[in-house]
């Protein structure tokens, strides 16, 4: 594995860079703050600049490369439009201390969807402060913090279905609040008899995705919701499914207080690798108080949008400016584009791909949970174990098939789990030859196992050391290491 | 326009393999009262060309740095992004891949990022570095978390001289944990620390907030005689220039890496930067990348430490972060390796006599002084006659982009950041000193 370092030779460069042109003064820094050995930085020319960054993308799968079927991370198409409306010059060169009369366009956008998200989740208002959905899910529990003490009413514990992803618990407790766990029943739904039980008025609220993490509607939510609210507490959704929903039903109408959205997943806008993303939060009219200070503006007598940071109740800033505005900028897109019917089209679309793959591949890889599914689906690879074949095993052998590999071992519920995802933007020529290829694999499980054990073959790099990684700490490049690294 | 591949035919075909009739037979699971029943009210589906249109008359209708000149700072700045940058680092399959979980098929990623944890730490003079968090406020939150989770204490000393947005987003996500947080001065432009008895971290800026460099070896000689952690938030272009946060004694160095090579973007996507020193790499919060082998033996990259993260120890994490900012932390890479060690340097020279020339001539504009003594690296406080919004309203006006105004501190009240970066010739700065000139008279 060559890295940039290894190809530093000394006193090659490629930058160019002005020189001062102004009179030289006197040293103005004491000497002991000054920097004494230059960092090592690498050396090269633009040529190998260009080069190195070139190949290393190479060795990278991406949407644009080929199907990305990853449960719960909705790896849908990025639009070229998308990234060509981010780089307009009075966009991506706007500064984030600008007068608020300078910055009319960026706060008409902001504006704009901010009412866009309010119809499509059914809330009232929306700050696009949080840069991911994990920033909008501590966004959203300090809002019901803020909530309750408002209230007089300080609570302790939030529940959280088995099923949830890792960031709620994490986000809980990063709030101030307990965890209680909440069983799934045989349904994959929430067990309604089990937090009916763990429901009292010491109950911040429950963080519920919906979908669920296995492609389930929770169809029991009004019953959910009146229950939680009948105690004082609030229902948080997690946005990281809302592709399967949009124009078909609403987290408001559900009896959802607060949302949060992922418009990394929902709305198109690239992963970059594992971000930036953008997690804005909407709450319903109770909660609007709450929200981070500065909110967007209109002034209807001078029509001028403006920020307003007079917010006495509001939880505070969360983001250093205004959120991923570029992520933001993205999305507004795709939204355009779409409109209201593009969006329902989309839903429909993810629901009818998700289900028309399942059915394929169904008798192989059984799901969890039988019957229809929303946008994704968990199948277990369970019953390959008696041969010897692990769920990653069949992950692993999909990519020299030619396809990233689904979600492996989550959730945590069922047990050797492939979570699903195809997404509306893959054709059916895609999902066929996906299926077949799954359908392949399963044949390949029972009469040469070892070919899945040994995938994948057709990469940069077979199956990588985990353990060893964590074990031998290599988390830097050094001249000591290179050799190591160049093999 | 809705980016699916589906023909009325694919569709028939798909229901009739899936077993229902119609698309809505799938939503069945929904119950019927539940349902929208009604179309969205939102705007109407538009062609490529109308959406570029529409969003171009919106970015019309700002005055981006494109069309003032710019000597606004405050935490984000407009450096030169050279041409190989954006092009590297924003190819497709840098741009268009998730989180590397599957790292057989991520070594593009992945070795980026090992790239740069190495260039950051580097430029912190720290011993390990993450993948990035949100932003530079992002960080600083993180860094208190670890700060809290080693000294078992709660309390907060914040110079006044950090960045008063990520003062608040440090109050903000205090309340979870209960942290307090106690203000050290810095009336005279650095930090003077108080209340350090029982304090967990102090913070402060390098170069601060107000432009000025603190004196970092007092500062961690008096935090580390209290129990505490210093945790110096650094601005990454002056690295080539200043000595590292980490040889003059910090425990945990964090950083807004926009300035290597990020739009401004009205503030995001930017990056967060976070290092810190090797006994607390359990601590650190979010992604890390580690060298390894493969089943052949051979050397490839991982996502490492992953027990310390939200989706393996739940409620038991360091940190709820997933999604963070990798595709800026490639830009950085990308960046940092075009500059080399000498560009950093003569950047860092270059914005450093820019923007002394710039103090010189605004502080001799009748009426206008530098508000405090002591050196500066890349912006200083320049007091102003009048209202300092005021001022920086009428500036804008006639093309000159300053600020923020610091009419929030005490103390500040006629005052405004000015930050000069090698964007800014010095016919440039004697085009403000003149129109402040004006301005003010």
């Amino acid at each position: 594995m060559q890295t940039i370092f290894d190809l530093s030779v000394s006193g090659r460069r490629a930058s160019t860079i002005p020189q001062a042109g102004v009179e030289e003064n006197e040293p103005a820094i004491p000497s002991h703050l000054l920097r004494k050995t230059p960092p090592a930085l690498p050396e090269v020319s633009e040529r190998d600049l260009v080069q190195h960054y070139t190949r290393l993308s190479q060795k990278n799968w991406a949407i644009d490369v080929g199907a990305y079927p990853l449960g719960s991370c909705t790896m849908k198409y990025n639009p070229k439009i998308n990234e060509q409306i981010a780089s307009l010059p009075g966009l991506r060169n706007l500064h984030p201390w600008q007068n608020e009369a300078d910055a009319q366009g960026a706060l008409a956008m902001l504006w704009e969807m901010e009412r866009a998200l309010a119809e499509i989740t059914g809330m009232k208002r929306v700050t696009f402060q949080p840069a991911a959905g994990a920033h909008g899910e501590l966004t959203g529990l300090l809002i019901m913090r803020a909530f309750h003490q408002s209230n007089g009413d300080p609570r302790k514990t939030v529940l959280i279905p088995d099923s949830a992803h890792g960031t709620n618990p994490a986000s809980v407790r990063l709030a101030g609040y307990q965890v209680r766990q909440v069983p799934s029943d045989d349904r994959g739904l929430v067990d309604l008899a089990a937090l009916e039980d763990a429901l009292d008025e010491t109950i911040v609220g429950i963080m519920l995705t919906n979908p669920n993490t296995l492609g389930l509607f929770e169809k029991d939510i009004e019953k959910i919701a009146k229950a939680m609210h009948s105690v004082g507490g609030l229902l948080y959704f997690d946005g990281a499914n809302l592709n399967a929903i949009m124009g078909k039903v609403r987290p408001g109408d559900m009896g959802f207080d607060i949302v949060h959205m992922n418009l990394h997943k929902t709305f198109s806008t690239p992963h970059g690798g594992g971000g930036p993303g953008a997690g804005p939060v909407a709450v319903t009219e109770r909660l609007e108080r709450f929200l981070p200070a500065p909110m967007v503006e209109f002034d209807e007598s001078s029509c001028n949008y403006f920020w307003d940071p007079d917010r006495p109740d509001s939880i505070g800033r969360i983001h250093g400016f205004h959120g991923n505005f570029g992520i933001v900028a993205r999305a507004y897109a795709y939204y355009r584009a779409l409109g209201g019917e593009g969006l329902k089209k989309v839903s429909e679309r993810a629901v009818l791909n998700a289900n028309y793959l399942r059915t394929i591949i169904e008798s192989k890889y059984p799901l969890a949970h039988p019957g229809l599914c929303m946008h994704e689906f968990v199948s277990t690879a369970r019953r390959f174990k008696k041969l010897g074949v692990r769920g990653m095993d069949v992950a692993k052998r999909l990519i020299d098939l030619g396809f990233h590999p689904p979600t492996v071992y989550f959730p945590l519920v069922v047990e050797e789990s492939l979570m699903i995802e195809p997404t509306e933007t893959e054709s059916k020529q895609t999902l066929d030859a996906l299926g077949k290829a799954l359908l392949q694999i399963s044949d390949e499980a029972e009469s040469e196992p070892d070919l899945l054990h040994s995938a994948p073959t057709t990469t940069p790099v077979g199956r990588l050391d985990e353990a060893r990684a964590a074990r031998q700490l290599r988390l830097r490049w050094t001249p000591e290491l290179a050799k190591e690294l160049t093999g | 326009m809705d980016y699916t591949p589906h023909t009325q035919e694919d569709i028939d075909q798909m229901l009739r393999t899936i077993g229902v009739s119609t698309v809505e037979d799938l939503f069945r699971e929904v119950p019927e009262g539940l349902r929208l029943g009604r179309d969205l009210d939102l705007a109407k589906p538009l062609t490529e060309m109308e959406v570029m249109d529409q969003v171009a008359s919106l970015a019309r209708k700002n005055r981006s740095v494109e069309e003032l000149k710019c000597f606004a700072g405050g935490g984000a700045y407009e450096h030169y992004i050279p041409a190989p940058v954006r092009h590297l680092a924003y190819r497709a399959e840098f741009a268009t891949s998730y989180t590397p979980y599957q790292p057989e098929l991520s070594q593009g990623v992945l070795g980026a990022l090992f790239e740069f944890q190495t260039m950051v730490c580097e430029l912190t003079g720290m011993e390990v570095s993450n993948a990035s968090l949100y932003d530079g406020a992002s960080s600083l939150v993180e860094a208190v978390n670890l700060a809290a989770g080693m000294t078992g204490r709660s309390r907060v000393v914040v110079s006044e001289a950090i960045n008063p947005n990520y003062r608040e987003v440090m109050e903000t996500f205090g309340a979870g944990p209960g942290y307090e947080f106690v203000t050290a001065s810095a009336s005279d432009g650095v930090t003077r620390l108080q209340g350090l008895d029982q304090a967990a971290c102090v913070i402060v800026g390098q170069p601060n907030f107000f432009g000025m460099i603190e004196n970092l070896p007092a500062i961690a000689e008096k935090a580390h005689e209290a129990g505490a952690l210093l945790i110096v938030h650094f601005d990454p272009l002056s690295a080539g220039v200043l000595e590292t946060p980490g040889a003059l004694g910090a425990d945990v160095v964090t950083g807004e890496g926009q300035s290597l090579g990020n739009e401004l973007m009205f503030g995001g996507p930017y990056l967060g930067l976070f290092a810190t020193k090797t006994e607390h790499v359990r601590r650190v919060p979010g992604r890390i990348t580690g060298a390894t082998l493969d089943s052949n033996g051979q050397p490839g990259f991982v996502l490492t430490l992953q027990a310390r993260e939200q989706h393996i120890r739940r409620e038991k994490a360091n940190s709820n972060v997933c999604t963070n900012q990798t595709l800026m932390a490639i830009v950085a890479t990308v960046y940092l390796s075009w500059l080399g060690p000498q560009g950093l340097k003569e950047l860092g020279e270059t914005c450093l006599a820019r923007t002394r020339y710039a103090a010189q001539l605004l502080s001799s504009v009748s009426g206008c002084s530098l508000r405090f003594e002591g050196p500066f690296f890349k912006e200083f406080v320049l007091q102003v006659p009048g209202r300092s919004a005021e001022v920086a309203r009428q500036l804008a006006d006639r093309g000159y982009l300053v600020g923020p105004s610091l009419e929030r501190f005490d103390g500040l009240e006629n005052c405004i950041l000015v930050a000069v970066t090698e964007t800014r010739t010095a016919e440039d700065i004697e085009g403000l000193a003149k129109v402040l000139a004006e301005v003010v008279a």
